[in-house]
């Protein structure tokens, strides 16, 4: 197989590791938000539930928990729920919600109880005091650890092989039965490249924030 | 009469008492001082004024209307917001927001306000608008800050920030204004900048509250002063009759070690 062959079979691989990424993304990123506000709350039990199942969720390996949600229905109801693709998403976009509520509290845990004050006695509403004072802060305070966390999510996204979903890993170990191997490192480049983007937005963000210190 | 009148607040987190019964009054225009140790409630009595904490008993009122009292406290979170403007507070750390410049930290709170208001077409909205700016960079004239009105918080010294602070109170018209040590936080050659700018506050007849460890200023400052002390006001009076002749222990013994320590 020529270099341009392999090529492009991996950049189909890498279709659905990029598939992967996005999607937990975008649902990981609300829902983290979401289980950040019950790990925060004021509401004793709700606050222990939150806590203990963000304990079992970055308790396990993100590898069990992508046997458990694609077997698991499959073994009580007899078939499958989940095709391999949703499993993958829906195991991927919990566990990453877990780490990203983590940072998210404490980011607004850091937040100065000065700052919500200043807002209070100038007669602001509780929801502008989140929009207009905290979020801000709590941004620029979360891009840092955000960003790394981020970036471990590109590199795991090729543990939903485990499940037979078909990322840019699993098409090189397909390759290997053609006896060649070298397919298999160069998919480090693509995700080299992947997360060097990501570093540069990252680094970009930072600089458009640097203009205030919290 | 009184402009503003305090009385009985009480105050308690827990088992522990801070503040035991606290009476006062304080005239239009008057400017008051409060003094006492570390603990004695001082900062508690200011965040009570100011709603922050919500008094287990007593009440206040400013002009002849009840703002708060603590056996009606069924205050929406609404009402609370609306009382909270009677008074402003200054705090220690001055709390500017770090994210917005120094014109924005004044405008952001009158303009949100301004949106609230549902009585207004959008000619007046304009209006309003310009309003608020134009009053921005007049209060920021007074307090000497005019060139720094892009500057971020970060950029500018602490006394400046502190300015910017009571720049940022008074946008809101506040009955009375407050200040929690507003000196404390910042090195000594920076506390001559903002007792200035308060002192051009009294000369406006400024209503005011100043908690302070600085007894010359309280002294010069103020037409009254309290000698606060575990939780009650131990001594009340004229800043010259009380810093003279102290008549309680406490107050000789507070106005002494206050003494060594400069
Ligand atoms: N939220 C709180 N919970 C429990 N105790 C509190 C709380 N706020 C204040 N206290 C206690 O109340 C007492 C009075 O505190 P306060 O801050 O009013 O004193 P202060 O006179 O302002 O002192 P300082 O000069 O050090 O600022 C202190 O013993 C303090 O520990
Ligand atoms: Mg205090």
């Amino acid at each position: 197989m020529s270099f341009w062959e392999v090529t492009l079979e991996l950049l189909k691989g890498f279709e659905t590791t990029c598939y992967i990424f996005a999607l937990t993304l975008v649902l990981a990123l609300p829902l983290g938000l979401v289980i950040s506000f019950g790990s925060m709350s004021k509401f004793k039990p709700l606050k222990a539930v939150v806590k203990i199942f963000v304990w079992i969720i970055r308790g396990v390996p993100l590898m069990l928990q992508l046997f458990i949600v694609f077997y698991l229905p499959g073994f009580l109801f007899g078939k499958p729920v989940f095709t391999r693709f949703t499993a993958t998403i829906i195991a991927f976009s919990i566990n990453y919600a877990c780490y990203f509520s983590e940072i998210f509290r404490a980011g607004i845990e850091a937040i100065p109880r000065g700052q919500i004050e200043a807002g209070q006695v100038l007669g602001m509403t509780k929801f502008q005091i989140f929009t207009r004072i905290t979020l801000m802060q709590v941004i620029k305070r979360i891009v840092p650890p955000m960003g790394n966390e981020i970036i471990t999510l590109v590199k795991d996204t090729a543990l939903a092989r485990v499940i037979t979903v078909i990322e840019i890993i699993w098409v090189a170990e397909e390759l290997m039965a053609y006896a060649i191997i070298w397919p298999l490192f160069y998919t480090a480049v693509f995700y080299l490249a992947f997360v060097g983007a990501l570093t540069l937005i990252f680094g970009w963000i930072e600089k458009k924030l640097s203009y205030y210190k919290v | 009469m009184g402009f503003l009148k305090v009385s009985g607040i009480y105050k308690s987190f827990g088992n522990t008492e801070v503040l035991r019964g606290i009476d006062f009054s304080l005239e239009k225009g008057e400017v008051l001082s409060i003094i006492g140790s570390s603990g004695s409630g001082k900062t508690t009595l200011l965040r009570c004024l100011n709603l922050l904490e919500r008094a287990n008993g007593g009440s206040f009122s400013i002009d002849g209307e009840e703002v708060f009292n603590a056996d009606a406290d069924t205050y929406s979170e609404k009402e609370i917001r609306q009382k909270r403007l009677k008074m402003g507070l200054v705090f220690q750390q001055f709390n500017l927001f770090p994210q917005y410049n120094v014109i924005d930290n004044l405008t952001l709170a009158p303009k949100l306000r301004l949106k609230e208001r549902k009585d207004l077409n959008k000619e007046e909205r304009k209006l309003e608008l310009e309003n608020i700016e134009k009053e921005a960079l007049e209060i920021l004239e007074t307090v000497g800050l005019s060139e720094k009105a892009k500057s971020y918080p970060c950029e500018i010294s602490g006394g400046q920030q502190q300015r910017v602070a009571i720049a940022r109170a008074l946008m809101l018209k506040p009955d009375i204004l407050c200040f929690d040590e507003p000196t404390s936080a910042l090195d000594p050659e920076l506390t001559g900048e903002v007792l200035k700018v308060i002192r051009s506050l009294k000369s406006n007849d400024r209503t005011m509250i100043i908690v302070t460890h600085e007894m010359e200023f309280a002294k010069n400052v103020s037409d009254k002063v309290i000698f606060m002390a575990d939780g009650v006001i131990e001594e009340i009076g004229d800043p010259n009759e009380l810093f003279e002749n102290p008549k309680s222990e406490k107050l000789l013994a507070f106005l002494n070690k206050a003494k060594e320590n400069f």
